[in-house]
């Protein structure tokens, strides 16, 4: 099937950016980091299979200043995915496609995400001490 | 002359080949049940924050975490694995790359999972 030089969905590069196009392009972004994610999930468990002295390592690599800015993404990034996910839901039962509604819970994902980050990464900092 | 008709045409193309409804439906049956497993895994996840391997094999085997921690490990790779086919589709336009993209996602997947549920499966039993 040819198709010529027509631009392909989803339109990136053609398309006016504003807060519903923005969300939705970080929805995939961040699923694409998720993945990643399932990945280090996935070391972690395995870690502890290794012994004490691998689970140990494992333990002080994702404790690293890069571990923890690496799992602060991706905590950032479950929230998000999460949130904006039960959006998706929303929409699929036919609710919110009005542009206020659009933006409104649009924001609100945006606060979630960020607020829980913020508040999951004070607890652990809590428990673990510094 | 054409004697197909348009619909004739595009039938059993694009997303229908593979049925685009079943793959959208899993997608979101796996997206419902993640919700409530991801938060408790977060709340899990922090408080294994700095913990030694005695205290994670107490978790891991603890009262039904091995069968949420299974269930949670099936989700995530089965919604990644559809998402990234998902994804796949709309940007590997190359029809071999595309082919070969979504075979190593979806094997990769399976392969991960399947080690992760038998690590589960270790920690919990001992070994």
């Amino acid at each position: 099937m040819a198709s010529g030089d027509r631009p392909l969905s989803p339109h990136l590069q053609v398309y006016r950016p504003q807060i519903t196009s923005f969300l939705s392009i970080v929805h995939r972004l961040t699923g694409v980091a998720l993945v990643g994610g399932a990945l280090i999930f996935t070391y972690w468990i395995s870690s502890a299979t290794y012994g004490p002295e691998v689970f140990k390592q494992a333990q002080s690599i994702l404790g690293s200043w890069f571990g923890r800015l690496v799992l602060l993404g991706m905590t950032f990034a479950l929230y998000y995915h999460l949130a904006n996910g039960i959006r998706h839901m929303a929409w699929d039962i036919g609710w919110g496609y009005e542009m206020p509604k659009l933006r409104l819970t649009g924001w609100l994902v945006v606060l979630f995400s960020g607020g829980m980050t913020v508040l999951t990464f004070a607890v652990a900092y809590a428990i673990a001490g510094a | 002359m054409e004697y197909r008709s348009s619909l004739g045409r595009v039938r059993g193309l694009g997303n229908s080949k593979e049925g685009g409804i079943g793959h959208w439906w899993a997608e979101r049956l796996a997206a419902v049940a993640l919700v409530p497993l991801t938060l408790w895994f977060i709340y899990s996840a922090v408080l294994m924050t700095g913990a030694d391997i005695v205290q994670f094999k107490a978790w891991v085997g603890a009262y039904g975490n091995p069968v949420l921690l299974i269930l949670f490990t099936i989700a995530v790779y089965h919604h990644g694995q559809m998402g990234m086919t998902v994804i796949i589709e709309d940007y590997v336009h190359n029809e071999a790359a595309n082919l070969i993209a979504i075979v190593l996602v979806k094997l990769g997947a399976f392969f991960s999972a399947t080690y992760t549920i038998f690590c589960i499966a270790r920690l919990t039993f001992g070994g």
